[in-house]
Formats: C-alpha cells, sequence, structure tokens
C-alpha cells in the first residue's frame, strides 16, 4: 500500500473509520430499540458515517448549486441519498454514500495504477549526463549539455542525448526506442540515440543534437500529444454523456411526480427516482475508452511502435489495403551479389576477383556491391594491380590487370569487344558481365535483396484483415513483378517517377471508406507528401529521421516491417476492449434503468451499476497493456 | 502561443467539462484537457495568456472544483 497518495490515504481513513460506525449503528438499531426506534435519533447518528465518508462528496455538491452546475457527479450523489434519507432509509442512504466512495476508491487506485504502469513502459528518459569538460567529467542536466560536447557513457548507464562514438565499442540495446531486444554494436564514428542503454564498454560520444531534439525528446513529446489527439470512439462517448445524463435526471423526475400524482405513493416513487439519479453519473462510460486508447499507446511504445495519436489507433484497425514503397521497405535498398556464373574453366572466385579489381575504385552501388561479395568470398583485392582504368559511359568499366585488358559490363560492352557472352536472361537481377580481351569469363547477377521477414511479414498482415496489399517502386517493370512475385504482393505500380506516386495513391484512396481504409508504408525517404495524403501514414526504419517522424502518423522505429501486423494487431485489441467496455456499461446502465424504474433494482444495484461498472471497466481496459 | 501544463483532475466526465468550459473563456483559441496524463493546454494570444490562463482556471474551478493547476 506503500504506492497510495496522500490522497488515498486520506480517503481510505475516511471510508474505513465511516464502515466501522456504520456497522456499529446498524447493530444499535437492532439491539437497542429504544434508540432504534427514534427517527430522529436514528437519522442523527447515521449522519455521522455519512459526513465522514461523504464530506467532499456533499461540498462539491452545494458548490455546483452555487456556480449552477446542475448535473454534477456529486450533486446528484447527494440528491439521491438526501432522497433516501427523507423516504426514511437512513442505513441505506449512508451504505449508498459508502459504496460510492469505496468504488470511486478504487476506480481511482486502478486508473492511476495503470497510468503509472504506462508511464513506466516509456522510462526512457536519461536523469543526468556525464560531460567531459577540460579533461574533467562533470554531471550535468541532460538540458544543459551543448551540442559537440564529448559526453562519458559508463556501463549499463543510458544514453543522455544523440551523438557519434568517439571513443570506445559496446554492445547497445536499444530496446526501449526500437523494440528490438538484440543487442547493437556499436564503435567508432556509429551514430548512437539517446534512450538505449549502454552494455558494457565505457563509451564516449561527441553528442549532435539538444536534448529536445533528441530521440528521446522527440518520443516523449510524442507519446504525451497521443492522449491529446481523442478517437472518434472517446469523442462519441463524451457527447454521449453530455446528453445521458440530463436525459436521466429528467427520467428521474419524470419518475417521481408521474406515477405519485396517480397513485399518491410519493415515497415509493421517490425513492425509485434517487436510483435513476445514481445511475445517470457518466464517469464509468467515460473513462473507460481514454484509458485503453491510453493503454494501447503505451503497449504499441513498448515495441518499437509510436503511434501519434488515439485517432491513429482507431483508425489502422480499420485498414484494409496497404500501400508500400519496394525499396528500403520491403527489400533491403542496398544491391548485393547474388549469384556469379563462370564460364566452364574458371571458377566464381576468379571470376569476381577480376571485376573486384577493375570496380576497386568505383564508388557506383554496383561497384559497391561487387567489392563487398569479394570480402565475403575472402579476396584481398588490390588496387595497385590495375591499371589504366576507363570508365565506358553507358556500357561499364575496362582496366589492365597482367597484361590482358579486363572488360566488365553489360551486354553492349561485349558486343562492341566481340566478346562471345552467354546471355542471361536474369529479369529480376542486374547482369554484369566479366570479359577478357575476346575471352568471356563469366556473369554476375545484382539485385537488391528482399528483406529477410517481408515474405512472412505480408502473410501475417494477410492474417491481420489486410485485404490488399500494393507495391509501388520507380525500377523496371520485369524487376518489380518478379519481386511481387516472391513476396505475394496482390498489385504492383512500377516504373514511377517520384510524383507519380502520389498520384496512385490518391487512386487508390478513392476506394478508401470508414471500414477500408488504405495505409501507406515507406522508409520516409522522399515519402512525406504520401504519409500526410493516406489515412494512415506509417514511417519505418527512421529513428533520427525527423522529416518522416514529422509527416507519419505511426512510426516504427526499427527496420523490422513484421511491426506492421504487430500494430493492427495491438490497434484491434485496443478498439474491441473499447468497445466492449461501452457495450457492457451502458447495458448495465440501461438494463439498471429498467429494473430501477420497476422496482426490481434498489440503489445498491445502481451504485453498482456506476462504480462497479466502471472499476471493471478501468480493469478491462488494463488489459491494453498486455497487447503484442 | 500555446502554453501546457500540469493539472490534477479526478474523473474523465470532468476533465472534458473542463475542456467545454476552458474553450468557452474569452480569448481562448484553443485548449485541451487530457485526463490520462493529466495536462492542460490552452492556446491563446500571447498578449493575453496570463489573464486568459487565470479566467480559464477560475472558469475549470466552477465545473470541478477540486481541479488543481501547476502552472
Amino acid at each position: 500500500m506503500s504506492s497510495l497518495n496522500p490522497r488515498q490515504k486520506r480517503n481510505l481513513r475516511d471510508i474505513l473509520v465511516s464502515l466501522v460506525l456504520f456497522f456499529g449503528l446498524i447493530a444499535i438499531e437492532k439491539l437497542v430499540p429504544q434508540v432504534g426506534n427514534n427517527r430522529l435519533y436514528m437519522f442523527l447518528l447515521f449522519l455521522v458515517p455519512y459526513f465522514i465518508v461523504g464530506h467532499n462528496v456533499v461540498r462539491k455538491a452545494l458548490l455546483a448549486i452555487k456556480n449552477f452546475q446542475g448535473f454534477d457527479e456529486s450533486f446528484l450523489m447527494t440528491l439521491a441519498t438526501v432522497g433516501a434519507f427523507a423516504t426514511g432509509e437512513n442505513a441505506e442512504a449512508v451504505a449508498v454514500m459508502l459504496f460510492y466512495q469505496v468504488g470511486e476508491w478504487f476506480q481511482d487506485y486502478a486508473v492511476d495504477k495503470s497510468r503509472r504502469s504506462i508511464t513506466a513502459l516509456m522510462d526512457i528518459m536519461p536523469d543526468e549526463a556525464h560531460v567531459e569538460v577540460n579533461g574533467e567529467i562533470e554531471t550535468m542536466d541532460p538540458d544543459d549539455v551543448e551540442v559537440g560536447s564529448i559526453v562519458v557513457v559508463k556501463a549499463g548507464e543510458k544514453i543522455p542525448l544523440d551523438g557519434k562514438v568517439v571513443e570506445g565499442h559496446s554492445m547497445v540495446n536499444t530496446a526501449a526506442i526500437t523494440g528490438e531486444s538484440v543487442p547493437r554494436s556499436v564503435t567508432l564514428g556509429d551514430e548512437i540515440y539517446s534512450g538505449s542503454i549502454n552494455g558494457e564498454g565505457l563509451l564516449k560520444i561527441q553528442t549532435t543534437k539538444a536534448y529536445e531534439d533528441s530521440t528521446v525528446s522527440k518520443i516523449l513529446e510524442m507519446v504525451e500529444n497521443a492522449a491529446e489527439k481523442k478517437s472518434k470512439t472517446e469523442n462519441f462517448i463524451t457527447k454521449f454523456a453530455r446528453i445521458y445524463t440530463p436525459a436521466v435526471v429528467i427520467g428521474a423526475i419524470v419518475l417521481a411526480i408521474v406515477p405519485s400524482l396517480i397513485t399518491g405513493e410519493w415515497l415509493k416513487w421517490l425513492y425509485r427516482a434517487c436510483t435513476f439519479l445514481v445511475i445517470s453519473c457518466p464517469c464509468a462510460i467515460v473513462v473507460s475508452v481514454p484509458l485503453s486508447f491510453f493503454g494501447g499507446i503505451g503497449a504499441a511504445s513498448k515495441q518499437g511502435i509510436l503511434v501519434k495519436g488515439s485517432n491513429y489507433l482507431e483508425a489502422i484497425n480499420d485498414v484494409t489495403t496497404i500501400v508500400t514503397d519496394k525499396t528500403g521497405t520491403l527489400t533491403k535498398g542496398t544491391f548485393s551479389v547474388v549469384d556469379i556464373i563462370p564460364n566452364s574453366i574458371l571458377t566464381k572466385k576468379q571470376v569476381l576477383r577480376e571485376a573486384a579489381l577493375i570496380e576497386s575504385l568505383s564508388t557506383h552501388p554496383i561497384a559497391s556491391s561487387i567489392k563487398e561479395a569479394a570480402v565475403i568470398y575472402g579476396l584481398n583485392i588490390n588496387p595497385n594491380q590495375v591499371t589504366d582504368i576507363q570508365n565506358i559511359t553507358g556500357m561499364g568499366m575496362s582496366g589492365q590487370v597482367n597484361g590482358k585488358t579486363i572488360y566488365v559490363g553489360n551486354a553492349k560492352l561485349m558486343k562492341e569487344q566481340d566478346i562471345p557472352y552467354i546471355e542471361n536472361t536474369n529479369e529480376s537481377s542486374t547482369v554484369v558481365y566479366v570479359g577478357a580481351d575476346h575471352d568471356f569469363l563469366g556473369t554476375i547477377l545484382i539485385a537488391d535483396e528482399i528483406k529477410d521477414n517481408a515474405v512472412s511479414a505480408l502473410r501475417h498482415l494477410k492474417n491481420s484483415g489486410i485485404e490488399k496489399i500494393v507495391m509501388l517502386t520507380g525500377d523496371k517493370k520485369s524487376v518489380a513483378e518478379s519481386v511481387a512475385k516472391k513476396l505475394g504482393v496482390d498489385e504492383v505500380r512500377a516504373e514511377l517517377l517520384p510524383g507519380d506516386k502520389v498520384n496512385a495513391v490518391e487512386e487508390i484512396l478513392k476506394t478508401s471508406s470508414d471500414k477500408h481504409r488504405v495505409a501507406y508504408v515507406g522508409d520516409g525517404i522522399n515519402d512525406a507528401p504520401v504519409l500526410t495524403r493516406c489515412d494512415v501514414g506509417i514511417a519505418m526504419g527512421s529513428m533520427g529521421s525527423d522529416a518522416a517522424i514529422e509527416a507519419a502518423d505511426i512510426v516504427l522505429m526499427d527496420d523490422n516491417i513484421d511491426k506492421l501486423a504487430t500494430t493492427k494487431r495491438i490497434a484491434h485489441k485496443t478498439v474491441s476492449i473499447a468497445k466492449v467496455n461501452i457495450i457492457f456499461a451502458i447495458a448495465v446502465k440501461i438494463l439498471t434503468l429498467i429494473f430501477g424504474a420497476v422496482g426490481i433494482a434498489n440503489m445498491w444495484w445502481a451504485v453498482f451499476a456506476d462504480v462497479g461498472v466502471a472499476f471493471i471497466c478501468v480493469l478491462n481496459s488494463m488489459r491494453t497493456l498486455k497487447a503484442k | 502561443m500555446k502554453k501546457k501544463f500540469k493539472i490534477y483532475v479526478d474523473c474523465a466526465n470532468c476533465a472534458a467539462k473542463m475542456e467545454d468550459a476552458a474553450k468557452k473563456v474569452d480569448g481562448v483559441i484553443d485548449a485541451k484537457v487530457t485526463f490520462m496524463t493529466q495536462k492542460m493546454m490552452v492556446e491563446a494570444e500571447d498578449a493575453r495568456m496570463d489573464e486568459v490562463l487565470e479566467n480559464v482556471q477560475k472558469a475549470c474551478k466552477k465545473v470541478e472544483p477540486d481541479c488543481e493547476f501547476y502552472l
């Protein structure tokens, strides 16, 4: 119970004292008839526990009258209990107030607790930074550290600010930022993000951003603002509450007057009207919806998924079409050698060696991929072995190696040099031929690789209710279609110029409706217009990319496309829980209203329908926190 | 200018009522009360901010006497 705040402790004390007095009075009423039969005595005695537990409610009710705030919850409770006293139900008046306060207390405790567990999920804020100033270490508030300072991070500490590693190497746990549980190795020159936790090594970091622009601040700000963007469900419920309370209060007035005039049983109908007043309090329904969404947003952020508003979490639940960018989203976005086909005499390694020598000084993506492959094959490429390297525009390159002229390039180059090459018609890759003087050495196939988990990720998406996946790309049609086939994408739009993307998305958006929304997923590079245009814009792998974070509605912090299905699952769970809460709360209230009107439900039921339901809804909402 | 600050409010419906009340205050361009994070945002012209905040607090106290502001 140490986690109770002072107010909760005070309220708990009031409740317990009042409870003891209440049972004492009931005993007196039963055992001491001299006092028990005196209505005035009993009334005055019951007022004691009533005021101990309910003084705050009564005080607020009086203030509400003073300020002309008629339908205040406290006012309604007070009116109902005063009504109970008036009809001679002293014990019930106290019991109702007691039960109400007990319910309120539990509700308050549960909301407080879930609020704390959500903020604990986001416990990424660094407390201090150790800054190196003139060779001495000074401990500062991260807020005061200037850009370009050298920060020392010891083993196990949080990285306080975004920066670059200038000394040391370590394994860094980025789970709090990206949800990725495998630590990332960082060394000299690597970029590092605030909020990650340093592993075993000591790191010196030169900061590249001020605290307020750092990843941690951005994330915290985003999650805090998320609760401000209210979901449609939440807006509906607030509006509902605005009509519900006055309607039930009017119902109570009618119930108190009309049947009484007919039957003359004023006390009986007055009592029933009072149960109406208790049920008219709207808090049960109003509290559970934002709590569900807040929990869902918290659960998502734990997975490295930043949702910028409850409304987006709600919208993604209705997404049935996903439009995605190819390069960088479904594929790795880097070229790599996928196959080497040597002529009948040579080995793969020998062909690669010749090509890598010629490309050794080039920085072209194709050249980089060949050089990378050479490293993987364990080749030691010495650029000094090549002379007279020439760039043959539109065809490839050539150079002298051991007295031979090596040609690396496309079919045109082979034809021009009269090299008897074997044509390769692989459509999903870029084909590079290698020749020496007038001999053909072999073929190297280079392609942008599909991400390891892209196929399973798209399958998971389909399982989570996505009906259509559309892939957009600037690549040539044959490449795009072969990738699409491997991935199981439903529709491909290839050979798009950057401007065409927006048009393509606009066209797809025409099919969008409330229950069939369209989301766009991209890696955030040149995606901003499309991200903003879609129903839900999702940027991925964009840790550190401010433009994408700005434009997107949902940000997947790491590069893992499988997080899309996770987002969808969390959204689904959140929305279902919120809906169940609404239906449950409204159903119980309406049933209690009906039973109350015909006299089956007494005031106890009514209090349960108010605070009991609220408490159950709050507990139910907290399940969103566990969504995965 | 937008100003954000922590508040205390103990029920979600009261938070909604405070938001409505704050929006009606003269000089307020927009106002938001977030029950979950216990935060309030008030948007008003720079020059009138202090006066507006004062009135927003009064208006909120009227609909929810138990609310607190930590400006």
